[in-house]
């Protein structure tokens, strides 16, 4: 394919961006068609780390399935081991304790916290400015620590099992929590003064990359990037899950569709998610954590699809079981890769500078499109 | 109020009659099976119908049954109403000697990708689709890996110890 650089007939230069790039964020390989300095078309080619863990999938048992999806989205991997719990749960009607509901919204909220805050500097320093991405990572450091504590790990979680979740929190959870929502507070106002309303960040957001609500519903986008459009699709919303349906959050909309609106959904969403942990880590029920599960589960013959709110959208999880246990066929459904479809349509017309701030805005996340 | 399963379900069999087989709904999600010549003509009625607008499409995958003479590839759609809130599945059977689908990027922008991904793994054709080529897979490649006839690891290898892999 890289025979592809060079000229075309009518003059337009073709130029190769990734797949090792930095502005990419992974291994993602764009071709683009300019004339000049605008863009004529972008194509993405995808695959650079592919694993095929669909395939994968299907020759692990329904409790080992979960920890390669931790491996998909790497920033949301609690939400992404959620979704596959809830399905197995749905599936084989396990109800699980209100302790693990809330314990798991604990940590799907922490998560959400943490990838938007590590989005937010990295999307800063696309634009140029390099101070908020050491600033994110000090507050995601925080909120790692907390998960180190509870789960073990940094990264890949592997917390949540079909039941509830592999161990109880940690002595200090509570505490520590509260320490990081204090803290934190302060800090989304510091993001806001730093980037929110800068003058050089809003020259090179607003009116970029414009996503209307059509396209965006067209596209199958979801998460921040449709709710930018003016898209309602937020699955805690609309398909309540655990304890979602008694808290209180509000689910944010901005019309615009351009980049800078999709950064304000993210900003906001932030601010939400804080209110959520703050309205449950004082309430967490007493009690089990896990459900008494068989050993080995067989999910009865059959077709279930099941999705969540990551960070990024919905992700859907569709499993074809024989009666067996192993899936017959399992599907992920990710929510980048119908948002990367769109980033043809809408960085046409564009200068080349301005394609990083699109890319960044779309809060790509390469192995959970590559899969 | 959301529109209900049943009223969804009278619509199209009003409109296609017996064609629709396979009626059920499991966890609350109504689903069926459309003939194969037909899917495009369903999705047209889905989207078109005001009542219904199935705008949005979540999901289209592919899933291989060998043993199913005749229809050994099966291709489903999961559509969603933004508006109204309601999720549906359709499913459609292909033979594997002439594995056609009628492509229904004309109707959803999303099907453009979903559709590649489905015929990288499956080789499932597309027809009318402006674009038909591999997505995830390298493009030298001369088969669709997802296909049940192809195990996950090359059964001719003999350095891989089932014991060390705690099998």
């Amino acid at each position: 394919m890289f025979e592809e650089v060079g000229t075309t007939d009518t003059g337009d230069l073709i130029i190769n961006v990734g797949p090792q790039h930095p502005a990419t964020h992974g291994v993602l390989h764009l071709i683009i068609t300019l004339n000049g300095e605008v863009i004529k078309k972008v194509e993405p080619h995808l695959g650079y780390i592919h694993r095929s863990i669909e395939k994968m999938c299907e020759s692990l048992s329904y409790r080992q399935f979960i920890y390669v999806t931790s491996r998909m989205d790497y920033l949301s991997s609690h939400i992404n081991n959620h979704g596959c719990a809830m399905v197995v749960e749905k599936a084989m009607q396990i109800e699980i304790p209100p302790r693990a509901q809330v314990i798991r919204v604990l940590m799907d909220e922490l998560t959400r916290i943490a990838s938007h805050v590590l989005w937010w500097g990295a999307l800063a320093m696309d634009v140029g400015a390099l101070t908020p991405f050491f600033h994110a990572f000090r507050e995601r450091e925080l909120i790692n620590s907390i998960m180190e504590e509870t789960c073990g790990a940094r990264l890949t979680m592997n917390y949540m099992v079909p039941g509830g979740v592999m161990f109880d929190l940690h002595p200090h959870f509570q505490h520590r929590v509260k320490e990081f929502i204090s803290e934190f507070r302060s800090k989304i106002d510091e993001y806001d003064e730093m980037v929110t309303d800068n003058a050089i960040f809003k020259a090179r957001t607003v009116g970029v990359g414009i996503l209307s609500k059509e396209d965006a519903i067209s596209f199958g986008c979801s998460g921040p990037t449709a709710r930018g459009s003016g898209v309602s699709c937020d699955i805690r919303k609309l398909y309540p899950y655990e304890v979602y349906n008694q808290l209180e959050f509000e689910e944010p909309l901005e019309t615009a569709g351009d980049t800078y609106a999709r950064y304000l959904v993210r900003m906001r969403e932030l601010r939400q998610s804080l209110s959520i942990v703050e309205q449950l880590v004082d309430n967490i029920p007493e009690g089990e954590f896990q459900a008494k599960t068989k050993a080995v589960l067989k999910l009865p013959k059959g077709e279930f699809y099941s999705r969540i709110e990551t960070a990024r959208g919905e992700f859907g999880v569709f499993i074809v079981s024989d009666g067996g246990s192993t899936p017959y066929r399992i599907k992920f459904r990710s929510p980048g890769f119908s948002n990367l479809n769109t980033l043809d349509q809408i960085s046409r017309g564009h200068k080349i500078g301005d394609l990083v701030a699109i890319m960044g805005s779309l809060d790509l996340v390469i192995p959970d499109i590559d899969r | 109020m959301a529109i209900a399963n049943d009223k969804i379900k009278s619509l199209l069999t009003e409109q296609f009659g017996e064609s629709l087989t396979h009626w059920e709904e499991p966890y609350g999600m109504l689903t069926f099976t459309a003939p194969r010549d037909m899917n495009l003509k369903v999705l047209n009625f889905l989207y078109d119908t005001p009542e219904l607008a199935f705008r949005f499409m979540t999901d289209l995958t592919g899933i291989h049954y060998p043993d199913k003479k005749g229809e050994e590839f099966c291709v489903v759609y999961h559509l969603h109403n933004l508006v109204e809130n309601v999720r549906i599945r359709m499913k459609i059977y292909t033979a594997a000697e002439r594995p056609d689908v009628y492509t229904a990027t004309g109707l959803f922008s999303a099907a453009n990708w979903m559709e590649r991904e489905t015929y990288d793994f499956y080789g499932i054709n597309f027809v009318g689709h402006p674009d038909l080529k591999r997505v995830l897979n390298v493009d030298e490649m001369d088969y669709f890996p997802m296909r049940k006839e192809y195990p996950l690891e090359d059964q001719t290898r003999v350095d891989k110890d089932d014991e060390m892999f705690g099998r």
